[in-house]
């Protein structure tokens, strides 16, 4: 029942944060471009069909009845058009956030995959060589610039060893040869639905440069979260206990202590996931990935105000998406936290 | 006398700490006989615990045993690989701490930690090991087993939370249990149930137990021997009705005057003034002589050793001595 509670509680306040957003960026929308629909209509526009144009979007009435119904429509699944491209932005959203978040994906189960583990290791041999290491290398990680990392890499595996692709999503050669069959729009996915083997492994290639990059941040920061919390934990009572009862010291670290270290190493997950979202435009532009990234640049470019705000207001909705998650998880993981 | 069970012979450690070399453990000596509660007394900082964890290997890694023996069923446990040692803890050897709240891990159920612990040292399946752990509840005097094994720790009372951790320590059957101020964190009726169960269990199961307190009356009430415990080092051993019929070192004396007594206006008790020396390793003479009533010029110069003063009875005391001559 008091899960229940929790869920409910949480459910709530996301919805209020939500909301706040929604206004804050439909003002920012209305206030900064000075006309809106002189922007829509390009640089030859006429008085009259700016008038015109101002009256189709509802630019003439007051702002708050304007928000109402862009919330109505945004509740409908509705974005507007895009001033770029004319096109629905939900559409232009959903056409490429797959590409986002199977790069978002992959570098974050790098990240904990790699992260966790040296956290731990790290905290186990504290103070020894192992531990150096992984501490230096992490503040390599989590200080090195995106940007530079991403370029380093691209020379060292393109230009010097040619393991690696350096750009883009899939070979454009595949087009002809082996042609991706689109389902999911996760291309990793749909080749091993379709059995396309040789596209799998040219889209696995792709993805390691970019995940990589994207991954460097998180793998720094959750390994350096996890050792300090496994230090912790190490040095509590119960841990001293279980070695009283004579347990193995793998149990010990891999099951007794982890489980304590990592609720709050799951909140820099999803800190991380969240802080990635936008770390992700960046490696889109550097390998020139056809998500959201690339997209949300142009729109900036081009002030186009309904696809910015059709992006921030999905942005948000997973960035309070994913911190709900972690929210449920550490109350499931750490059965005090429901009683608070 | 039989064989004794456990025989800590000139125990000397020490802290490796920012501030230097800290003594923790100067020359403590003595032995515990099969079946019987051993209790080890003085008050706070004196070395009770890290007396505790040395004979478990239990010790930080700031912490180096410099001389002495932990002859245990005859053989030395301070010889023993680290593998060697964890199969004597809790099998051989197990210790419960001060407090239960924090000595049960808060994120899985108590009947996984019971399970992960019996299953360890019998190598049996995990229906078995619920079986043993209902036995086990039992004999401590927890009712309702199956809701325990599912509740978390922090759903228990403190009492019921250190018989679990009394349960966990006994279900692997050891012959030493150390029970480190078991009751100090238990409110008073709580303090005396745990102690009756202590007691309980050393007869019916014919383990031995040491019992580490502050509380000298404690002590009284459940303790066949005793060794007083002063700034790392024992000034006082023998069977506890001797001690408190005739106690030879002044420390054991004025532990024996902080007992709580009730009277007209609540409890009351002395107390002795001053404080524990924090290093003994720095300490000339008898550590106890700044708090002594009885210091003489020689108790600065010359450190006390245990000399046998009645059947099984020592102290560290030069006062006897020259009581005698003078
Ligand atoms: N990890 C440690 N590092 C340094 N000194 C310690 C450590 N643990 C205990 N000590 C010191 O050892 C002495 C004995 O401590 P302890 O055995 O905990 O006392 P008691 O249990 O009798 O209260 C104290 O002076 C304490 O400060
Ligand atoms: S040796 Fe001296 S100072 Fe120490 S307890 Fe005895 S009389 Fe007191
Ligand atoms: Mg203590």
């Amino acid at each position: 029942m008091r899960k229940l509670e929790f869920l409910i509680r949480r459910l709530l306040t996301s919805f209020l944060v939500l909301i706040g957003v929604s206004i804050i960026t439909f003002a920012l929308a209305r206030i900064v471009p000075s006309n809106p629909a002189a922007l829509y209509i390009g640089p030859r526009a006429r008085p009259e069909d700016i008038e015109r144009v101002s009256r189709e979007l509802g630019l003439d009435k007051p702002i708050t009845v304007q928000y109402i119904r862009y919330m109505k429509d945004v509740l409908h699944g509705d974005l507007g058009n895009s001033i770029a491209t004319k096109r629905p932005v939900r559409q232009e959203i959903s056409g490429r956030f797959p590409a986002t978040l199977e790069l978002l994906f992959t570098a974050m189960l790098l990240a904990v995959v790699i992260g966790v583990p040296l956290g731990v290791i790290s905290a186990q041999w504290q103070g020894k060589w192992v531990d150096v290491i992984v501490r230096t290398s992490s503040i390599f990680g989590v200080s090195m610039p995106a940007f530079w990392l991403g370029l380093l890499v691209q020379i060292i595996f393109f230009r010097s060893l040619g393991w690696l692709p350096l750009s883009g999503r899939v070979d454009s050669d595949l087009r002809f040869t082996n042609p991706i069959e689109i389902i999911t729009n996760f291309y990793l996915l749909d080749t091993i639905l379709t059995h396309n083997w040789i596209a799998f492994k040219d889209v696995a290639l792709h993805l390691v440069l970019p995940a990589f990059t994207l991954a460097a941040y998180p793998i720094g920061l959750i390994a350096r979260m996890t050792r300090a919390a496994m230090i912790e934990v190490m040095g509590q009572d119960y841990i001293r206990s279980a070695r009283a009862y004579g347990l193995p010291n793998r149990l010990i670290i891999y099951a007794l202590a982890l489980k304590n270290a990592i609720g709050p190493t799951l909140t820099v997950i999803g800190l991380t996931v969240a802080y990635s979202l936008t770390g992700a435009f960046f490696v889109e532009v550097i390998y020139n990935w056809p998500g959201l990234g690339l997209f949300t640049v142009h729109s900036l470019l081009n002030i186009d105000y309904p696809a910015i705000m059709g992006i921030t207001l999905f942005g948000a909705t997973g960035y309070i998406f994913i911190n709900l998650i972690v929210d449920i998880l550490q109350a499931w993981i750490d059965p005090r936290i429901s009683l608070n | 006398m039989t064989m004794p069970l456990l025989q800590v012979q000139h125990l000397h450690m020490e802290f490796k700490t920012s501030r230097g070399t800290l003594r923790a453990l100067n020359d403590v000596t003595f032995d515990v006989q099969p079946g019987e509660i051993f209790g080890i007394v003085g008050e706070t900082g004196c070395g009770k615990t890290v007396t505790g964890l040395s004979i478990l290997g239990l010790l930080p890694q700031s912490a180096t045993i410099t001389q002495g023996r932990i002859l245990f069923d005859g053989n030395d446990l301070l010889k023993y690989s680290s593998k060697e040692m964890r199969k004597v803890r809790g099998a051989q050897i197990a210790m419960i701490f001060q407090d239960p709240t924090t000595s049960l891990n808060p994120v899985f159920t108590l009947g996984k930690q019971l399970s992960w612990v019996i299953r360890e040292h019998f190598g049996i399946s995990e229906k078995e090991a619920r079986l043993r752990i209902s036995q086990m509840f039992e004999s401590v005097g927890l009712p309702d087993v199956e809701r325990i094994m599912r509740s978390y720790p922090h759903q228990l009372s403190g009492g019921m939370q250190q018989r679990v951790m009394i349960a966990l320590a006994l279900a692997c059957q050891p012959k030493l249990l150390i029970a480190d101020e078991p009751t100090t964190s238990l409110d008073v009726t709580i303090q005396a149930q745990i102690l009756a169960l202590l007691k309980e269990l050393c007869n019916r199961f014919g383990i031995s137990i040491i019992l580490i307190t502050h509380n000298l009356g404690v002590i009284a009430k459940t303790c066949d021997r005793l060794a007083v415990l002063y700034a790392g080092r024992v000034v006082e051993s023998g069977p506890t009705r001797d001690v408190f019929k005739n106690p030879q070192h002044p420390y054991t004396n004025g532990l024996m005057r902080a007992i709580p007594k009730p009277s007209r206006h609540g409890e009351r008790m002395e107390v002795i003034p001053g404080t524990v020396p924090l290093n003994s390793g720095d300490v000339v003479g008898c550590a106890f002589a700044p708090r002594c009533k009885f210091t003489m010029e020689r108790c600065r110069q010359e450190t006390p050793t245990l000399e046998a003063v009645g059947y099984d009875h020592y102290a560290a005391c030069f006062l006897r001595e020259e009581n005698r001559v003078g």
